[in-house]
């Protein structure tokens, strides 16, 4: 049995841990070490979006409506694909500017206008109520749910409770205790909330985890898998439509596509998305691991939903049970307490976790861009003269928390009950889409002014009000329902829920048509109609050309006037207090080499412009910057001048990008230039290298004939037998240097490309054996066995016979030479793999050290050593016998280990054979 | 820095490949009886489609080109 008591218990001990997690990261933080620092922490605390709408109420709507709840996910999915251009340039327009809020970002661009973040602020509240009203009807009535275990009774047939059982109440107030004791303890300039992001980190996990609990069990325990819930449900006459659900749906695909935009919008424009994703954004990088985990969290806890749909309504076929409560029924049904129980917890972390990270985002809003510019503008409160305000500060938001959930708690009990779930929340998404036109349109384009958004904002905010609040109210009997049968008045064309005549759209899909063309058009409108003032001229800049504009660029060239440190100063310690005004002094003092306090200490445009920026991180840019005009004197700048600035900048940043290209240009070339040169010098010493090699190799011979000559010459008398050897020598010794010659008129001819291929279809079978019976008297001479693995028939080869023949010879004379003296070994081998012919001759002489393999191709290598082994060729034999390979397409090298012979193997394609033979 | 923008532009095109993914006509190719792998036709390409998007999103962030 669950009693009212353990489950309150329980819920209290969650809300403890979570708390205890908080203090923790907060510690952690404070100690330099923080938790937050990573991607899987920044993306599981954007799952802050799931809230106890898709815990309850997705199975709620998909149970009416078949894929009707995916939109809400799918459409984020699409907008995370823009983040790469959209959420990266918001993250460093906020991070520049030290932005704290929606409404800060949306006054910021538009020239600090207090009056922009104060509209937004209330756009923002009104519209997130119901949003608000929606987590606590979703936790009192999963309780009141909860506490009738084994029963399922819904809570609308208990009938209303005396106010001192009013679940909804007491959940609010608890809520409001327990948001203020996380997120407003103390008062932080760059308002991060550390421990609150890990907080919501953790709570992401419990209600993903929750809910995959429920749908596995459902889909797994009580059916057999996903095949067997879906035929049963099939074969139920009244369930048939869902299996092709978007011709019964009213609206059908015009539905969904506006559903997928009005989610793209609120994923990027809901407070408490705006909050997590930018303001707690630690680090930009972090944004390329979020883009694809946050989609697959959604994904993930979306696989379930149409399960527990059908499983609930294959259960209560009657309807008896409000679909919202399938998550919680069904196990309830099932007799499992411990899962209801877990399915509780799993509902109270998604509505908690976006209570919390909302009410403190609209909490931030409300003191920053709402009450403050008003109390800094009320002389009589003389604020500028307070030591401290950061008590102030804090009492303002913990005000707006307890105000935000009690005006949640009235909406819930003015018009909740009269709306599923996520109706409800669908109101809200229309009404922050409203600040689409406004954040969109001030980040890519220039043009838009603070008149044109204010218009926009209020065109589009008056149509929401009149189409989707008003109605709501309407059909909780709040207003008469007349008007949304007959129009105010009895004036068709102003019904709410068709203005203008236009039917046959869902209530939000009429809602989103009818504030967008007023929103955007007036906004485009009036931004064109008027022209901006200096200040929102600087500011479009800075926002549109954020990633063009260095920080040197920023806003402290806009500022001329005069000021002094002390009085700076001062203005900080009263909203920082003293010791974060001392540490963000000496952190500007330091960068400029100079310690605080100093007296050299200049209070120039920089400082103005850090200490605004300092400010505008706790108070908000429109109010630092009336706080900052307080202190200093400031001479105005004309539009005329800030263009000019602003020109000079862009021009500066233009030129520069140029230069910075025309050197590395430069340095390209230059680098090119040095190659070249390089290689020049390379060949340039290998020509040197060339001659003084053919030289030395043709004077070998010469001087041995020479000297044979000058002998027979000198010595007439000379026996014939020593005559003929000596002759013999020098035929010999010409033969080499003819052969030399040719050799190097070949190489010649081959390396210049003039050499004369004849190309025919060559058989390497025959190629090979006619080498083989040419040298045939060679081998004997030298009693070498001789081996050839010759294959029965191979493919022909494009080749030319005779340098064939010449590569061979020269291989094999290369093998006699060097095989064993005394038991010569060689083995020739024909091989025909993938498309090519390969030829391996192997010797079993002493072999080529790893050093000289590399080299032994090159001219004029000869492997041994130079002083003391007689030179047994020119040199030029492999470089030649390679470079006639290479010209046929194949390629030779030679595999050996130092002292037990060389393999030399090349290989020819044979593919090119046909054509020659064709041709 | 165009780098950068190559890769904004591979980002964009995905986003709009996924309006056309999640759009009418291709839904209504879908939205007819039958299964896949038991699941409803409609179902069943809903989340393999919307698997593939965020499986190229993934690579598109990831990648270093």
């Amino acid at each position: 049995m669950l009693h009212g008591t353990t489950i309150i218990l329980i819920s209290f001990a969650y809300l403890g841990l979570l708390f205890a997690i908080a203090y923790y990261a907060d510690q952690r933080a404070d100690a330099g070490r923080p938790v937050i620092a990573s991607p899987y922490i920044y993306s599981l605390s954007l799952a802050v979006y799931a809230t106890a709408w898709t815990f309850y109420g997705s199975v709620g709507r998909a149970a009416s409506d078949g894929v009707g709840f995916l939109p809400i996910y799918i459409g984020p999915t699409l907008m995370i694909a823009l983040w790469w251009v959209v959420l990266r340039k918001i993250l460093r327009i906020s991070k520049r500017n030290r932005i704290t809020s929606l409404a800060d970002f949306v006054a910021s661009r538009y020239g600090k206008s207090a009056l922009l973040g104060g509209l937004v602020t209330v756009i923002a509240v009104v519209g997130i109520l119901p949003y608000i009203s929606l987590q606590l009807k979703a936790v009192s009535s999963s309780f009141r749910i909860l506490v009738q275990y084994p029963e399922i009774i819904m809570p609308a047939e208990v009938g209303a409770a005396p106010i001192r059982e009013d679940t909804a109440l007491w959940v609010a107030l608890i809520l409001a205790a327990f948001t203020i004791a996380f997120g407003t303890r103390h008062l932080d300039a760059a308002e991060h909330h550390q421990g609150m992001v890990a907080a919501i980190a953790f709570e992401s996990l419990v209600k993903l985890l929750a809910f995959l609990a429920v749908g596995v069990f459902v889909t797994f325990g009580v059916y057999n898998g996903f095949g067997d819930l879906f035929a049963r449900a099939a074969a139920e006459p009244a369930l048939r439509a869902m299996m092709t659900p978007m011709e019964g749906v009213a609206g059908g695909y015009s539905n969904w596509v506006w559903l997928t935009i009005l989610s793209m919008m609120a994923i990027m424009f809901l407070p408490r998305q705006f909050q997590v994703a930018v303001i707690e954004n630690v680090d930009e990088k972090h944004l390329n691991k979020a883009i694809w985990l946050f989609p697959c969290y959604m994904l993930a806890i979306n696989v379930f939903v149409l399960p527990i749909a059908f499983g609930g309504l294959l259960r209560f076929p009657d309807g008896s049970v409000d679909a919202d409560t399938f998550v919680l029924t069904l196990p309830m049904a099932e007799k499992q307490e411990l899962l209801a129980l877990l399915v509780f917890i799993g509902g109270l972390s998604a509505a908690t976790g976006m209570v919390i990270v909302e009410t403190i985002a609209l909490s931030t809003m409300v003191c920053n861009d709402l009450v403050m510019p008003v109390l800094l503008r009320l002389r009589r409160l003389r604020l500028n003269e307070r030591p401290d305000l950061t008590g102030l500060l804090l009492g303002i938001r913990r005000g707006a928390i307890v105000l935000t959930l009690l005006l949640g708690y009235l909406y819930f009990k003015l018009a909740g009950e009269a709306y599923a779930l996520v109706s409800i929340g669908l109101i809200s998404f229309a009404a922050v889409a409203q600040f689409a036109p406004a954040i969109l349109g001030g980040i890519f384009w220039k043009g838009g002014t603070r008149a044109g958004a204010l218009c926009g904002l209020l065109a589009g905010f008056a149509v929401w009000i009149y189409t989707l609040f008003v109605p709501a109210l309407a059909r909780s009997a709040w207003l008469p329902i007349g008007l949304l049968e007959h129009g105010p008045f009895g004036i068709e064309l102003l019904n709410p829920l068709q203005l203008f005549g236009l039917t046959g759209l869902d209530q939000i899909n009429h809602a989103m048509i009818w504030s967008m063309i007023a929103n955007v058009g007036v906004y485009v409108g009036v931004s064109l109609a008027v022209s901006p003032s200096a200040d929102e001229h600087r500011q479009a800049s800075l926002f549109v050309d954020v990633f063009r504009l260095s920080g040197e660029a920023g806003g402290a060239r806009f500022w001329r006037g005069t000021a002094s440190v002390p009085e700076l100063y001062n203005l900080l310690a009263r909203f920082l207090g003293s010791a974060s005004a001392d540490a963000a002094f000496a952190e500007y003092a330091s960068a400029r080499g100079l310690r605080w306090p100093d007296e050299r200490l200049a209070a120039d445009a920089d400082l103005v412009h850090y200490v605004e920026v300092q400010l505008a991180g706790a108070i908000g840019a429109a109010s630092a910057r009336v706080m900052v005009g307080s202190v200093v004197k400031e001479e105005a700048l004309t539009i005329d001048e800030v263009r000019e600035i602003l020109d000079e900048a862009s021009q500066v940043v233009v030129y520069s990008h140029r230069l910075e290209q025309k050197s590395r240009e430069l340095e390209m070339a230059t680098a090119e230039l040095r190659e070249a040169n390089e290689r020049l010098k390379e060949l340039d010493r290998l020509k040197d290298e060339f001659v003084s090699t053919v030289t030395h190799e043709l004077r070998t011979p010469l001087t041995s004939i020479r000297a044979f000559t000058e002998i027979l010459l000198g010595d007439p008398e000379m026996e014939l037998g020593q005559r003929r050897k000596f002759l013999g020598i020098i035929t010999k010794e010409t033969e080499r240097l003819t052969r030399l010659i040719n050799q190097v008129l070949d190489l010649a001819k081959i390396e210049s490309g003039k050499a004369e291929w004849v190309e025919s279809a060559v058989d390497m079978r025959e190629v090979i054996s006619d080498t083989l019976a040419a040298m045939g008297q060679l081998f004997r001479e030298k009693n070498i066995k001789v081996e050839a693995r010759l294959p029965e028939k191979v493919s022909l080869v494009a080749a030319d016979l005779d340098r064939m023949i010449q590569v061979m010879l020269n291989l094999l004379s290369n093998a006699v030479k060097f095989c064993d003296a005394a038991n010569g070994w060689i083995e020739i081998a024909l091989a025909e793999h993938e498309g090519c012919l390969r030829v391996d001759v192997r010797d079993n002489g002493r072999g080529i050290s790893p050093e000289d393999q590399g080299e032994i191709f090159s001219k004029f290598h000869q492997v041994g050593d130079a002083l003391t082994d007689k030179p047994h060729g020119s040199g030029l034999g492999l470089h030649i016998s390679r470079q006639i390979v290479e010209h046929f397409g194949g390629r030779m090298w030679v595999e050996s280990e130092f002292g037990r012979g060389a393999c030399f193997s090349f290989t020819l394609p044979t593919g090119a054979a046909v054509a020659v033979r064709a041709a | 820095m165009s780098d950068l923008e190559t890769r904004g532009q591979r980002f964009v095109a995905l986003c709009m490949l996924g309006m056309l993914l999640f759009n009418y006509p291709i839904l209504a190719l879908f939205n007819v009886p039958g299964t896949l792998f038991g699941v409803p036709a409609l179902y069943a390409y809903v989340f393999i489609a919307w698997a593939a998007l965020i499986a190229s999103m993934a690579y598109l962030a990831e990648s270093d080109g």
